[in-house]
This record gives C-alpha cells, structure tokens and sequence, in this order.
C-alpha cells in the first residue's frame, strides 16, 4: 500500500493559517493523490473548480488576516450520498444520473464555513445499501490493504481514502456499521455519532431513524475536530439535538477506574479467531491500564440484526419513493403510459439490492403484515434501547468487535445477501438504540489486514466516547 | 322512496391560514401565483429533503380544536402515506394517521327550529399534494407543485347526518367555526374547504353500501350531491342492482356525480410513523397561549345578540356576512351599539339592508368610520331630523363616499334629506294635498282615521320624504278641523 501521510487536522489548519501552505496546495494535492491511485476506485466525482474557489477563498482570508476557520484549507471527500455544490450528487446509482444538488448538505455547509474544501465524492454501496461497494453501480472499491478484498460499506470509498492517505478525512454515514465497518477493514478511525447530532439534511436518505453522519480519520482527535465543527441543532432537521457545552474537541479519559463492558453476544461464536484475538488484546492493555472491565449480557442484541433488516427496509422503500424520474434523475424515454413510466424508470435506474429492501420494506408495511414485522421489530427495537439505558446506567462504556471477520474477498458474498448482511451483525444495534460508536484500529491479523475495535456509550457521550478512543490510541504503542 | 334512511358522513379538508407549509418555509397563499413558483427542495421532494413542522400549524389546530368543542391532544405524531403519483413529490403524504391531533368534538346548528348535534370523530394534520391538470387532447400532464405541502386539517363527522338538507347546514356550520376561529380563509372558490361526502341509505340500522364523493366546494353543491346519491342508490337499489363502494365526483355542470374509481380493493397505503418528524408535544399552557386572542366562535355571537333582541333571520345575515367582509366587523359593531346604548334594532336593519348588498356589489370601501357613521345617523333620526326612508337613502349616500363628512347632518341637509319641520312650508304643501283630494277629505271629516294616514302619506310623498309626519298630521287636523 502507497500511503501518503497527512499531518493531524489542526496542524494542516494551522499552516494554513499560519500561511505557510497554501489552501490551493494542499487541494491540488489532494487531486493529484486522487488521480494518481485511481486503480482503487475510491472516488467516483471529482469538484475540482468548486474546490480550487473555496481554496482561493480560504488563501485570500489569510491574507487579509481573517481567520479562514478550524479547519482552513483541510481538503476532504463526502460520500456520493452528501449533496455538495459542484458536481453531480447520485449515492452511487444511475437513478440519480444527471442530478446536480440546488442545495447543500448543511454538515458541508458547517465544514466550508470552518475552512474545510471537499474535493470530491466518494465511491458507495448504491444508496448506502451494502457492506463491501460490490452495490455500487460505479464499481467496487479496492481494500487498500488487498487489492483482492473489499475495503467494506456502504462508505468504502471513504474509508479507503483515508486509509491511501488521499485526503486526511472524510465523510460517511452510518445506518448499520457504513461507517464502522470499512473504518475497521481500512484500519482508520470512524465515528456514528448519537442520532440527530450531525444534521441529516442534504444527505441522501437511507434508513431516516438510523442514518448518522459522522467522519473517517486518521485519529480519534482529527474526528473530533471534524465532529465539533458540524454539531448540534439545525433548523433544517427537526430530528437534530443540541451540542454539548464542552465541545468535542476532547482530552484523553484517564482509564483508571472506567467502568467497561464486554458485551458478552459480540463475541459468540460468529466472530473469526483473528478478530477475536485483537479483542483481546486491547481489553487486556485496558485492563492493564486500570480499567473496570466486566463481561456483560445484552440478551435482545441477538435480536438487533433480524429488527434491523425490518426497519431499515421499511424506511428504504418510503425514502426511494420520490426517485420516479419525473423531476430529476435517470427517466426512461421510452413510456408511453404513467404506469410505464414508474416500471421501466425505476426498474432500469434502481440496482438489486435496493430492488430487494423496497421488496422487502413494502412487504412489511404492507397491511396484514404491518403488525406481525414492521410493529414487532419497533417493539425490539424498544426493548434493545432499554437494554442498552439500563447497562450504561452502570458502566460508562460497551466495547466488543465491529465486524465478525477483516475485509473479505471481492464477490465472496454477493451471491448470498444473508451472508453479506451478517457483517452487520455487529454495528446495527447502536444504530437501533441511536448510541454514539466508534471504530478504532487495533492491530492487523497475519495476512496484515487491519482489525477494528468498536467502542459505544450512551447517548450524548459523544465527547467522553472521543477521549476513549484517544486514551486506546495512546496505548497501541 | 320514504322508507329508506340516508346516513351521511363528512370528511372537510380544511387549508390553514399560515404564511408558508406545512413542513417548509415556501409561501402558502398560491392563489396568484404562476405554477411552480412557490416550492422549494422539500416541496419538490428533491435528494435529503427534510420536513420541519411549520408551528403555526399547531396554533391553528390548537384553535380548530377549540371550535370544534373539544380539546387538542397533547401528544400526536405524523405518518407517511404511500402512493404513487406525479403530484405527490415524495411519493408519499405526510398525514397524522395514528395519532392525530384532534379526537373527538362535535358541531351543533340548528336546523327547522331543532337543534342537530353532529359528532367528530378526529381530525388531523396533513400536507396537501400538488395539482395534475391533464390538457384536453394532448398526450401529456401537467403538474403544478404550489399547492403540495400546503397545511390542511382534515376534520372527520360521525354518520349523524340523515339528509341533504343536514349535510349542508352540517358543511355551513363548519366553515363558520373554521372561519371565526381565523383557523382559514375559507376561501371556497380556491379550494380552501373541500367537503367528501360520504353517503349510503338502507331500510333497517344497519349501514348500506357506501359512495364517497369527492372535493365538493360549495354548500349548495353538497346538498345536491348528497341528494343525488341518495335517489342514485334508491333507484339502484330497487332495481335489485349492488351498490359498489366507490370514489366519486361531483359534476357541477351536469349536475350529477360520477364514478371516480372503485374501492373494492381498498388502496394499501403502508402508513408509517415518519421517522423525520418528532411527535408533536405541547401542555395546557401551550393551547391556552394558542387560543388566547381567539376571536368569539359564531354559537356565542349567536347568544350575544339574541340577548340584543335582534331575530334569528337577523343574526344568519349578519353572521354570514360578518366573516364575508372582515374589514367591516358588524358584529362588533353590533356590540359597540349596545354597549353605549344605542338603538340595535336600527342598526341592524340598516345593516342587512342598506350597508349589506352594497358591500356584496362592491359599492361601498368606506371601513373604518361605520360607529361614527351609523351613530350620527341614528341621531338625526332620535331628534326627528331624518324618517325611515331618509335614514335609508343617508346611509347608502355615505356609504358610497371615499370618507366621511365631518358633519352629517349638513351632509344629509344638503342632499335634501333632512324632514322639514317649518311648518309654513308643510302647511303649502298640506294645502295643496287637501285640494287634491276632496275624497279623503270627506272621509277625514266623516271620522275616518285612516283617510288621514293617506293624506299624511301624500304630503310626505309630493314633499319627497322631508316633512316631518307628525307636523304634517297636527297641520291636517288644524286645517280639517278635526
């Protein structure tokens, strides 16, 4: 792996600053690491106007002594799924061809005001459904690590940018481990923050009450720089919260004394040895560390993977409803009739996998069926938050794996869907209970493929979550 | 025929008085506006839209509740109803399916002297959809998006209603609670209450088969839809032909309503809570604050001026055309009367008769100086200065004008309406009236009083209304000697 080595995000902003490098620089930069390792498949889009403008912008604040912001002249990438001005925004499917965003993300809208350029949008799973990019209709990405291997989903390319050092962030969303789980097989650090802290608007919808955005890094401090930069209320989501007094630019957490939970059904017999050998090991320096570690029992979690795949299709099949090709995006010319025209748009625009989460969320919303999954699977849902409010009512944090196995072989599971959403089996109950989790890399298995730690806490912990993480990274040395 | 029992149930969509929608900052009044002008990302349902809840919304529900004689709910959600349709962006409607914010309520009027109760099931909030036109001819549609996201409360009746005429008394009452609860505009020209109809008739207690007819927009035309369906269903009926459960369509033009589609497979909507929209959660201070500058609902002007003595024909007039010219406010005008002592009875004949019609035929803009007006003019008239006619022919005169005149009692002396008490002038006139009439004359002087009461009427007319009567009746019986 060619891996180009980024400073800390408040070091590149303060030379920016500072006017020791250029804003400009430092984006062509990043468009030159882009081009140059193509070969991944990382970038679908490049804004290279838009972003060498803000770059002027951010270089012309400087001198003029104005302060261009936290993260001046920091050049990043969004997923295809964030509507970003400049290029066309398509979630990684055709049906969104064409579509070039009248407005932006407000999370963009936050970094741009802090100084950060997006040069580009990032390869995904079309629309966020999948865990590897195999469902991109641009192609799969490649793992940084292993050619061979996927660098995991739905936010893949981003994870992978950062991994190839093409950018030192990015941004993903995490609807069930999209975040988590390419973060963990890239070996980079990748936060789902509590639901409603980063603003959902201007962000492609998947599954609205799981959907978080949150950021790919380098390190558990660099996300927090990102994190504090596009937290709290927005009016243009009603779903949003209030960010904490403190910020989340956060300090190390001494660890002495922490109270952590194994979650006991994260490490049950699914989960390959390698994975479960750098668990280990990490718990092992925590402990060392003087952490409070116990084993701990979240029963409906087993239940959390089955609920999952019932609300999140529910949601998928509403949300894809408005891509009828009438106001915007791939439309079939060819109709003759209304009817036509919704079949052969969305039949042709749309790729399987998304075919099969409308399939299956119509299904379960469907009358007579509504109660016996969609209301069932709510009542899970219900039952795991509790689970979750009564374990943090004794321990400040739950840690387990993020995913069962490292990055697997391209193609190795796109011929069973089931297989495939089992790498989920992991990261989706934080989703459901809307908890903050991270993924931090804690080591490499033997074929050095990079293994991730998953770390969750209770609500609005987000802050403390982040000085965990830096407290960890302090101890992989 | 008679021994069928009609059950109707009404469905009112109601569009909200606020600034912009329901869920986005785009305006609300698309009444002159070009199509597709007034949206914005979430009304055009682009990628990462998001709906925000408008909270003026709830206010106005907050009122409806009020007027519907109930109490809003403080904890309600929304949902989304999933169909496909070019006019419905998102590809479903953001409604209040589980949870509405109104349950029960009720709406009374009366009806041929009796009182009728209607019942309300619910009512909620929801986002309207846009506009499809389908040009006759082309092999096209067009959609225009204004409307979609425009706030709508759709109140739900009980089947109380057992005929037209109740449907419409039912659909009137209704729009002037809406109305004075300053929850609408009610603006039934452009669709702002929109009335499904919902009609079935069987011979025993159980219900018959329904038809539902949709987006009625008038009083009248509910009327005649109920009673159109009722004979439909009759007719069919006793052909021995089913009655399909079936959307249908008021034809104004032919008069009838027509099929829209059938509901033997009932539509599955796959309603959801809407997973972007928080539930909506208020308190008693809440509502109290919402209802607070509430105007009076129309059963309680209805008291109010009954205790003024004025008649129930009265009081429909004047109800129905308080809420038709706002700026006017006869209502409070009304009460202003009464509250200083005034003559109510005057005021309120000149009202409906005279300020009124000209105001229907745009003939009057004169809004602000009606309690100046109407009290000067009933002054003349207590000091004998003006009689009815004149005060009539007064009032339609200043209405007319731009501003008031600063003195009305010259105003109307030099249009010629004041009653001339000079009773030289009179007494020329009486004179030439007794001349005229020898007949009457010599009734008068035979003792018939009546004969006088024509003589006077005489006066009055070749005087063309300003002798004072009683000067004219004491210088008939001076000349008459009687």
């Amino acid at each position: 792996m060619i891996k180009h080595s980024w400073l800390a995000l408040d070091k590149i902003a303060d030379s920016v600053r500072q006017g020791s490098v250029s804003a400009v620089d430092l984006t062509k930069k990043a468009l030159t690491l882009i081009d140059d390792n193509n070969d991944y498949n990382t970038v679908i889009l490049k804004l290279e106007d838009r972003a060498l403008e803000l770059a002027k912008e951010v270089d012309r604040k400087v001198k003029r002594g104005q302060d261009p912001g936290p993260l001046a002249g920091v050049p990043y990438i969004a997923k295809d799924n964030f509507l970003v001005y400049g290029g066309e925004a398509r979630a990684g499917s055709k049906i969104l061809n064409g579509f070039v965003p009248p407005y932006q993300a407000s999370a963009v809208n936050r970094l741009e005001a802090a100084g950060a350029i997006c040069v580009a949008k990032a390869n995904m799973d079309a629309f966020a459904h999948g865990g590897s990019t195999e469902n991109s209709d641009f192609g799969v990405v490649k793992n940084p690590y292993d050619k061979t291997r996927v660098p995991g989903g739905s936010s893949g390319g981003s994870a992978a940018a950062v991994a190839l050092g093409l950018v030192p962030f990015a941004l993903g969303t995490d609807t069930g481990g999209s975040i988590r789980q390419p973060s963990s097989y890239c070996g980079v650090f990748g936060l789902k923050p509590t639901y409603g802290l980063i603003s959902r608007s201007g962000v492609i919808a998947m599954g609205s009450s799981l959907d978080c955005i949150g950021p790919i890094t380098n390190s558990a401090a660099d996300a927090a720089l990102v994190v504090d930069v596009m937290a709290g209320r927005d009016p243009l989501d009603a779903t949003t919260i209030e960010r904490v007094k403190e910020g989340y630019v956060a300090k190390p957490l001494n660890l002495r004394g922490l109270k952590i939970g194994v979650v006991k059904e994260y490490v049950g017999d699914g989960v390959a040895d390698d994975v479960k050998q750098a668990f280990a090991q990490t718990v092992a320096k925590l402990k060392k560390a003087g952490a409070d570690v116990h084993e701990v029992s979240l029963p409906s979690t087993k239940l959390a993977l089955a609920c999952y795949y019932i609300i999140c299709p529910a949601e998928v099949s509403s949300n894809l409803s408005r891509y009828d090709g009438i106001r915007y995006g791939y439309h079939d010319e060819s109709s003759k009739s209304l009817e036509e025209s919704y079949v052969k748009t969305r039949g042709q625009g749309f790729g399987k996998e998304a075919k099969r989460r409308i399939m299956i969320g119509t299904f379960v919303l469907s009358s007579g069926y509504y109660d016996a999954y969609y209301k069932k699977a709510m009542t899970v849902r219900t039952m795991l938050i509790q689970e979750f409010e009564s374990a943090f009512k004794t321990l400040d944090f739950l840690v387990g794996p993020v995913a069962p196995t490292v990055a697997f072989k391209i193609g190795e599971k796109t011929k069973n869907p089931l297989d495939m959403y089992m790498t989920d089996v992991l990261t989706v109950p934080a989703n459901l209970a809307g908890i903050p989790a991270a993924s931090i890399p804690v080591g490499y298995n033997k074929q050095g493929l990079p293994i991730g730690f998953q770390l969750m806490s209770a609500m609005h912990n987000d802050r403390d979550l982040l000085g965990l993480a830096m407290s960890i990274e302090g101890l992989r040395s | 025929m008679s021994d069928f029992k009609p059950t109707i149930g009404i469905e009112t969509h109601v569009q909200l008085k606020t600034k912009s929608k329901l869920f986005s900052g785009a305006s609300n009044d698309a009444r002159q506006a070009e199509p597709n002008t007034l949206i914005n990302h979430i009304d055009f349902g682009l990628p990462g839209a998001l709906p925000v809840l408008n909270e003026e919304a709830i206010k106005l529900a907050c009122r409806a509740a009020i007027a519907l004689k109930t109490k809003p709910r403080l904890f309600s959600t929304f949902d989304r109803k999933h169909y496909f349709y070019p006019d419905l962006p998102m590809g479903y409607q953001i409604t209040q399916y589980d949870q509405p914010i109104i349950v029960g309520g009720k709406v009374e009027f009366e009806l041929d002297g009796k009182l009728k109760k209607v019942g309300i099931t619910r009512a909620h909030l929801e986002a309207d959809a846009g506009k499809s036109m389908h040009p006759d001819g082309k092999d096209y549609s067009l959609v225009d998006l204004n409307r979609a996201g425009t706030p709508l409360i759709e109140i739900v009746s009980e089947p109380d209603m057992h005929s037209s005429a109740e449907a419409k008394a039912y659909a009137h009452e209704l729009y002037l609670l809406m109305r004075y609860a300053d929850v609408t505009d009610g603006d039934l020209y452009h669709g702002n209450m929109r009335f499904d109809v919902n009609v079935s008739v069987s011979k025993n207690d159980a219900l018959g088969v329904r038809s539902e007819t949709k987006n009625i927009n008038s009083f009248k035309a509910v009327e005649k839809a109920v009673d159109y369906e009722i004979k439909r269903q009759i007719e069919l009926i006793e052909r021995g032909q089913p009655i399909i459960q079936e959307t249908r369509g008021w034809n104004e033009a032919k008069q009838k309503t027509t099929s829209l589609r059938s509901k033997e497979n009932a539509d599955d909507y796959r309603y959801m809570p809407d997973p972007d929209l928080p539930p909506i959660v208020i308190d008693e201070s809440y509502v109290k604050t919402a209802v607070k500058d509430m105007p009076k609902l129309p059963d309680v002007w209805r008291s109010d001026l009954s205790q003024l003595g004025l008649s129930k024909m009265q009081l429909t007039v004047l109800i129905d055309a308080n809420i038709d010219y706002v700026e006017c406010s006869y209502l409070e005008l009304i009460t202003e009367f009464a509250q200083r002592n005034l003559d109510v009875k005057s005021l309120a004949n000149w009202l409906i008769n005279v300020d009124i019609p000209l105001r229907r035929e745009s003939k009057t803009t004169l809004n602000q100086y009606r309690f100046k007006l109407y009290e000067g003019v009933l002054k003349l008239v207590e000091l004998g200065k003006l009689n009815s006619t004149s005060a009539k022919e007064l009032v339609e005169r200043l209405l007319s004008l731009d501003k008031l005149p600063s003195n009305i009692e010259n105003f109307a002396k030099n249009s010629g309406l004041l009653q001339t008490s000079d009773t030289k002038e009179v007494e020329i006139i009486v004179e030439r009236v007794i001349k005229a009439n020898p007949k009457a004359v010599h009734d008068v002087q035979g003792g018939e009083d009546k004969a006088i009461g024509f003589l006077i009427g005489q006066v009055m007319a070749s005087s063309r209304g300003q002798a004072n009567p009683e000067v004219a009746r004491e210088l008939i019986m001076r000349k008459l000697k009687v």
